[in-house]
């Protein structure tokens, strides 16, 4: 009978150990999470920004589709996307689509070229360009 | 010149106005060999067609400039084979993508003088080159090419405002001082001889200027491309109306959220295009020219007609069913 008391107080403290350990690190993983600093939010802003600026090379390149045609021969500076209404009724599409479903509408249709992905590098950088070039103006899901 | 009480009385004759069509903006853009892009050779195509049904014949067409996209021989060559199945007289308008590449040398080649006035049943007619730039700014790139390129972004940040030039002006002064101050004039630009907004070049750097050389006049008349799209104003006698876009529409510069623009107040715009017609907010326009005034109907492919008339009580040209406030219709709303 002692061997086995002795041994469930031994797996007893084992687990109270691991536990220990393990709020610990979840103790320490919070605190990181938590706190960022100004560089991390200069570094962030950097990324995005950077991404942004592919997005306007792709928009105002003749690369993108087959024809030459740029996405900015008929948006200057990204307009008339209006990003903040999606998601949205598309009356071509008959149903409800999202921005990136309509950058690939025009790139298969006035660009004659192959759709992207939703997660291909080209269209998030796509979409963060129309999205900081209407910077400020309230979101609107849905309006025409 | 056409004695004035004999112009006056002419006018008054319900037969002696006269009709004009107007084509422009067609863009039409070379991929490699003999290919082209397809849209916009069909917005010109279908623009021609169409003017050419026009019963009775109008007395003359314009093209208002920027039939070629990026300037080249082969855009050029095959535009105006397109232009040249159109029946009538034609007057050309020279346009940014016309000019920037070798800064209008074939074009001339084709077509002649970039600026030039001719007179027709009593009217005078000026045509500018306004999408002339500081030399600075032309000698800025390392190929002609690369030129082109920057003028024809039109969001670009290190592009020129466009301008007619002193040397155009004083010809234009020279060419006006033979006109007697009742003579109405029309002038034919390409850019808006008005700034509504800088950062597109909706605008033309000394368009005050050659606004007061058209302020003397009883009627003067602007009818400029450039803006793919519906615009027009009244500055004291100087009446404005743009013209459309065979190719594509552009976007107002009111939708531009992060800039300030200054679009006339009076334009009740075209609709917002619906993107799954091609055809849709692209067009060409009849013009009326009366009284020294001119009503201009938009032929809008995919969309119901416009029509913006001059109305003799308001004295400013008016868009004849959605003027007034509560007549306009949701995709006139731009934001």
């Amino acid at each position: 009978m002692r061997g086995p008391r002795r041994k469930t107080i031994s797996n007893q403290e084992r687990k109270m150990r691991t536990l220990a350990l393990l709020f610990c690190l979840i103790g320490a993983v919070a605190v990181a999470a938590d706190e960022f600093t100004r560089e991390d939010m200069e570094r962030w802003q950097e990324q995005y920004q950077r991404v942004a600026q592919k997005g306007r090379q792709l928009w105002t390149s003749g690369d993108l589709g087959s024809n030459g045609v740029a996405c900015a021969q008929c948006h200057p500076n990204a307009a008339n996307t209006h990003p903040e209404t999606y998601p949205k009724f598309q009356q071509q599409l008959g149903r409800v689509a999202d921005l990136w479903e309509m950058v690939n509408w025009c790139i298969r249709n006035p660009l004659e070229g192959e759709a992207l992905s939703a997660d291909d590098p080209k269209m998030i950088a796509i979409v963060s360009y129309i999205h900081s070039e209407r910077k400020g103006v309230p979101l609107a899901p849905g309006k025409h | 010149m056409l004695p004035v009480s004999l112009v006056r009385l002419s006018f008054a004759e319900p037969g002696r106005g006269f009709t004009f069509g107007y084509i422009s903006d067609s863009h039409i853009q070379h991929i490699r060999d003999d290919k082209f892009v397809r849209s916009w050779d069909q917005g010109l195509k279908r623009a021609v067609a169409e003017a050419n049904l026009l019963d009775p014949r109008p007395d003359f067409f314009v093209f208002g400039g920027d039939l070629a996209h990026l300037g080249t021989r082969a855009e050029l060559d095959h535009g105006a084979e397109m232009l040249g199945a159109l029946h009538g007289k034609l007057y050309m308008v020279m346009g940014e993508h016309d000019y920037y590449l070798d800064m209008g040398d074939y074009w001339r080649k084709l077509y002649g003088d970039d600026y030039y006035s001719f007179d027709h049943k009593g009217v005078h007619f000026v045509v500018l080159n306004s999408i002339l730039t500081y030399d600075d700014w032309n000698r800025r790139w390392d190929t002609p090419g690369r030129r082109m390129q920057e003028m024809a972004l039109l969001d670009n940040p290190n592009g020129s405002p466009f301008m007619v030039g002193e040397r155009q002006r004083e010809w234009m002064r020279k060419d006006l001082d033979s006109q007697d101050k009742d003579t109405p004039i029309v002038v034919f630009s390409h850019s808006p001889l008005q700034k509504i907004y800088r950062g597109w070049n909706f605008w033309t750097e000394d368009a005050d200027e050659v606004q007061k050389m058209l302020a003397p006049f009883r009627e003067s008349n602007v009818i400029y491309g450039h803006v793919h799209q519906i615009q027009y104003n009244q500055i004291g006698n100087i009446a404005f109306t743009s013209v459309m876009s065979t190719a594509w529409p552009w976007p107002y510069p009111e939708s531009y959220a992060l800039a300030e623009s200054h679009l006339p107040i009076l334009t009740v715009p075209m609709n917002r295009a619906d993107p799954s017609n091609e055809r849709d907010a692209t067009g060409w326009q009849f013009m009326n020219m009366h009284s020294g005034r001119i009503d201009t109907t938009f032929n809008l492919g995919a969309n119901q007609n416009r029509r913006v008339a001059w109305n003799e009580r308001h004295r400013r040209p008016e868009d004849t069913r959605y003027q007034d406030k509560d007549a306009r219709t949701p995709p006139q709303d731009h934001f």
